[in-house]
């Protein structure tokens, strides 16, 4: 890779001017003409037969236009939410979702009715006096019970509650215990999350009668998924259905689906032959856009008194709720990973998923890597402390040290050196200092504890050789760079920014390969109208897979204009020099032509023989492997034993994510990833009602996002090890964060809390659930 | 979620007020900075058919001190009490619960009548009000507080009364108040208030019990010369803490207990 | 039923009949076509719909836009001064304190008011102010140095802060 200015280098964002300034185009920001504005009546019950809904009353309120439920959708939405089959093929049952409940509702949340009306407010006037007659039936709440014989039944129309039930043996594991000197047992939560993008969802759907094309505009992460999924069940071609997805407030894996509301708008526009606009409240989208994590893990580890690992054997249990996500399932890459960076004589995982009458639990940053770091990183402190090994050590002992590094499963580690980031972040916060910091305080009767968490995730969805058996989708990723005649470029892409700076990154990599002005690169995605099909923006994936199809058609240009310069110098292809965006015949370079006047002469008379006029290309990339980003968090915190309050008082990072386009956008990724698993580990829950199954965090007055003042400050670092796989030598960084951190912090107060013989925390860390286990400690 | 609707009317006088509450039956309510009221109304949690905005209403966003007696006008608001020089002077607690009362947006709208009259168990002030014998002033009559708050979320008020301002004792003596909750701007899980008047102590708890609650308790262990820890230790009935989302009740007490001990600890330390 | 307001909206008056029950943040985006204020939460939590009225920062959520007749709005789109951008605005672009910049609007008018109150803010201070506001992006750490980095512009003599909002009512109470 050429040397160049614009890679590495801290480029302000180009997306900035218009959101600080309040001319962003959200959502909610787009209006049509005659537009009309759909309220959604939802089920306030978890589990419940739907006997009857009466909308005379609602009909006859003031400016509605029609109130819609499954009999009039039933011959419009012509197919079912998709729901893919990642990791397990094996799926015990998939139950078809329709967007919206026929005679039975099994989530507090589902859609039950529509209320089309000329604005918001007469809509959700409106959707109060929707009567719906609902005979409440058992809601299914609990994993374990839910697999039980007999129980309870999420939908009455199932066999049993399970989903699916994947087991991954890798070696011999009995072999393995039969080996250890010393095993640790733990069960270890995942309690379910609201990913809370600050923008909620909404959908602007535009049907135009007579005409049958299909406008719509919706918050997702997955333009180019939206339009196959609903255009294809409501019968419409992808050339007559575009799917416009401006600015996104935010996505964090929880709009990477189509969800009902795009089905349910989209074909009440046709019905009622009218734009429909729907916009989420947040007490709505708590029940109503997918949750995250949900997972409860058995593990136990054998190893050997001198800290040598050998064997890991755990279960995953997953709420998957009452219908699959979209892609719940790839969280059951948890299994495929849950040795994180440490040589491993065998692992076994099994991976349970059960249906309960919540909302579904999907992606959320990380997805599936989170869990599998929070249980190895878990795992291997607990050996540490039961074999009295300092948890530096002990991870530096079983670090995977050779790469490329072939994992249990078969999963090729691209890159890494895990000891180095160790190393350096050791140093950075002072490591020795630190532990004697600790003896200090403990012998003043102060808690202070220091936690690890050597990660290393798999990301670059992903080469299609893996992905499709697994998933059922090939994920590479498309560009398309045009030149315009006067040099101006336009880069087209199907991966899909909210937030992850692309029109800044991806403009730095195509000034660099075309060697022209950044300020002559545009960016475009999130219009399915004007970009080629691509998979979207998750995973990790927009760079090492999406950057890598902009450096594809790159070349191609770069190919095309050197004939261009060829045939202008009346010179060999093999003579003409590319420096920097100059064509010259090699030894003249004061001959030079830009790429801007190659492009001027593409588009005329007089091309080499054969030639077609224009200067672009489009391409895809299907990445040879996986990319493994890597690094060490070490938190320290200090936890007031009488009230169980929790101060971080460090919080030290050094991370490796490859080559670096930008270090300003790469630090930013870190600090929010970083914010949210902390955020885990200390307070965000869903909590609901166990009798009732009701939701008792339904508003952000309960579910604890945190502010400010309740982040600490982040000391990043990083180590650069390129990704062997790929020509920019990047990997991922937008879930790097929250991978690493949740287990940071945890064990940060599983240290702080030795002393009382604590050895495990669950998350969120809350003040009364520390203050317990103190006094059942103390007692 | 959108509010259903309700007429709106803005009176010149306190007169014309309690007029149109009047007129409007029943289902009307006040509204002052309306910090509480408009996010229930969001949920449709609280459906008024009529608000009566008294912002407009000049003789209640005063502070006046009369002799031992400080009155605060019913639309001072919570910023107006961080930066006033007369509260500063005359009941300092007031103005430390004030720079915890939410946050500078909420401070900007939200006032001290709305939270008096909205008779809160987590409202800060009420707590406050409680323990120094503060006097509620309204259209019609004159409150002791300790007369004032009635179960959750209910007062004595009746429907067509108005709080107009809040008299306080003039306490210039020691005192903390500690807000225990996890993040900076939330309601308290727990509070306590600590004030010395005169020779004595006055203990007042938030977010403790159904109604705002005072340590009567605590307060005679003080009295008796009890150290911070072995009062903190009688709390006993002072407070009724229930369970809820952000912690267990059995946790509450014993951070109240906690709480109460460290106040009084911060109160008498020297600064 | 519909009644009149008169608002000042970013230095222009304008007058309208709306409903009572109309967010003052439904007034700004949909009646006078200011979608620059967000809406994220209905409970007051999330600060996205932050303005200034007369001078102070508010969550237009909650205040209904008939509270306001007769008072003066400052929205996102009336901190800039003309083409040059306000001391805050600048500083969030320089120091990458948005992502998704969805929160963003709110979080400058927030800022823009702290430091009018407080031309030099402490962290801590910087924490009490923006307690109002959640950013689920950027983890803070930026917005933090954003607003470090706007206090330090602005004292180096750049322009009186808030633009054409009024000053602080801070006298509105007599002491």
């Amino acid at each position: 890779m050429a040397v160049t200015t614009m890679i590495g280098a801290r480029v302000q964002r180009r997306e900035d001017p218009k959101l600080i300034t309040g001319h962003g185009h959200y959502i909610d920001d787009v209006t049509l003409v005659n537009m009309a504005h759909m309220s959604v009546v939802r089920s306030p019950h978890p589990h419940a037969r739907i006997k009857s809904i009466d909308t005379a009353a609602a009909l006859a309120s003031k400016g509605v236009v029609a109130v819609l439920t499954y009999k009039d959708f039933k011959p419009v939405i012509l197919g079912p939410i998709p729901v893919t089959n990642s990791f397990v093929p094996d799926k015990k049952q998939v139950p078809e979702q329709f967007p919206i409940a026929a005679d039975e509702a099994v989530y507090a949340g589902e859609p039950v009715a529509v209320i089309i009306a000329n604005d918001r407010y007469l809509a959700d006037d409106a959707a109060q006096l929707v009567a719906v007659d609902y005979e409440p039936l058992p809601a299914v709440m609990d994993l374990e019970k839910a697999m039980a014989e007999g129980s309870p039944l999420v939908k009455s129309d199932r066999p049993d509650n399970i989903g699916w039930d994947a087991s991954f043996p890798s070696g011999d594991i009995d072999a393995a215990f039969a080996e250890a000197e010393v095993t640790v047992k733990e069960r270890i939560g995942q309690q379910r999350l609201f990913p809370t993008a600050m923008e909620t969802r909404g959908c602007v759907a535009d049907w135009v009668p007579f005409d049958n094309r299909v406008t719509l505009w919706t918050s997702t992460q997955v333009p180019h998924f939206i339009r196959l999924f609903v255009g294809g069940a409501l019968g419409v071609p992808e050339s007559q259905f575009r799917v416009i997805s401006h600015d996104v407030g935010g996505g964090f894996g929880a709009k990477l689906r189509p969800y009902p509301e795009e089905y349910l708008a989209t074909a009440a526009s046709k019905i009622c032959r009218r734009p429909v606009k729907w916009i989420e409240d947040r007490t709505e989208s708590l029940q109503a856009t997918t949750h995250g994590r949900g997972q409860v893990f058995d593990l136990e580890v054998a190893a050997k008194r001198d800290g040598t690992l050998l064997g890991l054997r755990f279960t995953q249990l997953l709420d998957i709720g009452a219908y699959h996500g979209v892609f719940s399932a790839f969280q059951v890459v948890a299994c495929l990973l849950g040795g994180g960076c440490y040589d491993w004589k065998a692992i076994n995982a099994r991976s349970i998923g059960v249906f309960t009458n919540r909302m579904s639990t999907d992606p959320y940053r990380g997805a599936g890597r989170p869990e599998a770091t929070h249980l190895v990183e878990r795992a291997v402190d607990l050996v540490a402390r039961e074999i009295g090994m300092d948890p530096a050590e002990i991870r530096r002992k079983n670090f995977v040290k050779t790469f490329p590094h072939t994992n249990n499963f078969g999963l090729v580690y691209d890159s890494g050196d895990y000891e180095k980031s160790l190393d350096r972040a050791l140093e950075n916060i002072g490591y020795p200092a630190l532990r004697k910091r600790q003896e200090e305080l403990r012998a003043q009767g102060r808690y202070m504890g220091i936690g690890f968490s050597t990660w290393v995730e798999i990301c670059g969805l992903g080469p299609s050789s893996a992905t499709a058996p697994a998933a059922g989708i090939a994920l590479v990723e498309s560009s398309m760079v045009r030149v315009h005649p006067t040099g101006s470029v336009t880069v087209s892409v199907g991966t899909h920014s909210h937030g992850q700076s692309h029109e800044t990154t991806f403009a730095q990599i195509v000034a660099d390969q075309l060697g022209v002005p950044m300020e002559s690169v545009e960016i475009r995605h999130g219009d399915t109208g004007d970009t080629p099909f691509g998979y979207g923006t998750y995973g990790s994936r927009s760079l090492a897979v999406g950057g890598m199809a902009i450096v594809a058609s790159c070349h191609k240009v770069v190919e095309k204009a050197r004939k261009l310069a060829a045939h202008a110098f009346e010179a060999s292809e093999d003579d003409i020099v590319v420096d920097q965006g100059r064509y010259f015949v090699r030894g003249n370079p004061a001959e030079a032509k830009v790429l801007a006047e190659l492009a001027f002469a593409s588009y005329g008379a007089g091309l080499p023989e054969g030639m077609e006029q224009g200067l672009e290309a489009v391409s895809y990339f299907d990445p040879p492997n996986f990319v493994w980003p890597f690094g060490c968090h070490i938190c320290a915190v200090e936890v007031d034993p009488e009230t169980g309050a929790v101060t971080i008082d460090r919080y030290v990072a050094v991370d490796d994510c490859g080559n670096v386009i930008n270090p300003m956008v790469v630090d930013g990724q870190l600090h929010g990833g970083i914010a949210q698993g902390i955020s885990q580990a200390l307070f965000e829950e869903v909590q609901y009602d166990d009798e009732t199954g009701q939701m008792l965090t339904g508003t952000l007055l309960d579910y604890l996002v945190p502010t400010m003042a309740e982040m600490p400050d982040f000391e990043l670092d990083r180590t650069v090890t390129p990704s062997p796989t790929n020509e920019l030598g990047v990997k991922g960084i937008g879930e790097a964060g929250t991978i690493a951190s949740s287990a940071a912090v945890i064990n940060a107060i599983t240290d702080a809390l030795a002393p009382f013989g604590i050895k495990h925390v669950e998350m969120p860390a809350r003040p009364d659930r520390l203050w317990s286990m103190i006094k059942e400690a103390r007692a | 979620m959108i509010t259903s609707a309700f007429e709106y009317a803005r009176p010149g006088s306190v007169d014309e007020a309690q007029a149109l509450l009047t007129k409007f039956g029943d289902d009307a309510k006040v509204i002052a900075g309306g910090q509480s009221l408009i996010p229930l109304m969001r949920l449709r949690l609280s459906q008024p058919t009529a608000l009566i905005d008294i912002q407009g209403i000049g003789d209640l966003k005063q502070v006046r001190r009369d002799n031992g007696t400080v009155e605060i006008g019913a639309l001072v608001r919570h910023v107006d009490i961080q930066r006033n020089a007369t509260l500063r002077e005359t009941l300092p607690i007031l103005v430390e619960m004030a720079n915890d009362v939410g946050d500078n947006q909420v401070r900007n709208l939200g006032t001290i009548g709305g939270v008096i009259a909205h008779g809160d168990a987590a409202g800060d002030y009420n707590a406050l009000a409680l323990m120094l014998d503060a006097e509620i002033v309204t259209n019609k009559r004159r409150h002791q507080a300790r007369d004032f708050y009635r179960d959750i979320f209910t007062t004595v008020l009746e429907h067509d009364e108005v709080v107009t301002a809040v008299r306080f004792p003039v306490s210039t003596g020691r005192f903390a108040y500690t807000k225990f909750r996890r993040r900076l701007y939330d309601w308290a899980i727990a509070g306590v208030a600590v004030q010395e008047t005169g020779s004595s102590w006055r203990v007042g708890y938030v977010n403790l019990a159904r109604t705002p609650r005072r340590g009567t308790a605590v307060e005679a262990a003080l009295a008796g010369g009890a150290s911070a820890a072995d009062a903190a230790a009688q709390i006993g009935s002072d407070i009724d803490p229930t369970g809820d989302v952000r912690a267990t009740a059995e946790y509450k007490r014993h951070l109240a207990q906690v709480l109460t001990q460290r106040t009084l600890q911060q109160a008498t330390s020297p600064a | 039923m519909t009644q009149p307001v008169a608002l000042t909206i970013n230095g222009r008056q304008r007058e309208d009949r709306v409903e009572p029950r109309l967010l003052l943040v439904h007034y700004l985006r949909e009646v006078a076509g200011l979608t620059g204020t967000h809406i994220a939460c209905d409970t007051s939590q999330c600060g996205a719909c932050t303005v200034m009225i007369d001078g102070e920062a508010v969550k237009s959520c909650s205040v209904f836009a008939v509270q306001a007749d007769g008072r003066s709005v400052t929205t996102i789109e009336g901190l800039a001064d003309g083409g040059t951008l306000h001391p805050v605005q600048q500083a969030f672009w320089d120091e990458h304190g948005l992502q998704c910049g969805f929160c963003t609007p709110g979080f400058i008018m927030a800022a823009a008011y702290l430091l009018q109150q407080n031309p030099t803010p402490t962290d801590d201070e910087i924490e009490r102010g923006l307690e109002g506001n959640l950013c689920r992006c950027t983890g803070y750490t930026n917005i933090k140095k954003a607003v470090r980095s706007a206090s330090r512009a602005m004292n180096g003599g750049a322009a009186d802060i808030a633009g054409h909002a009024a000053t602080a009512v801070a006298s509105s109470v007599e002491g």
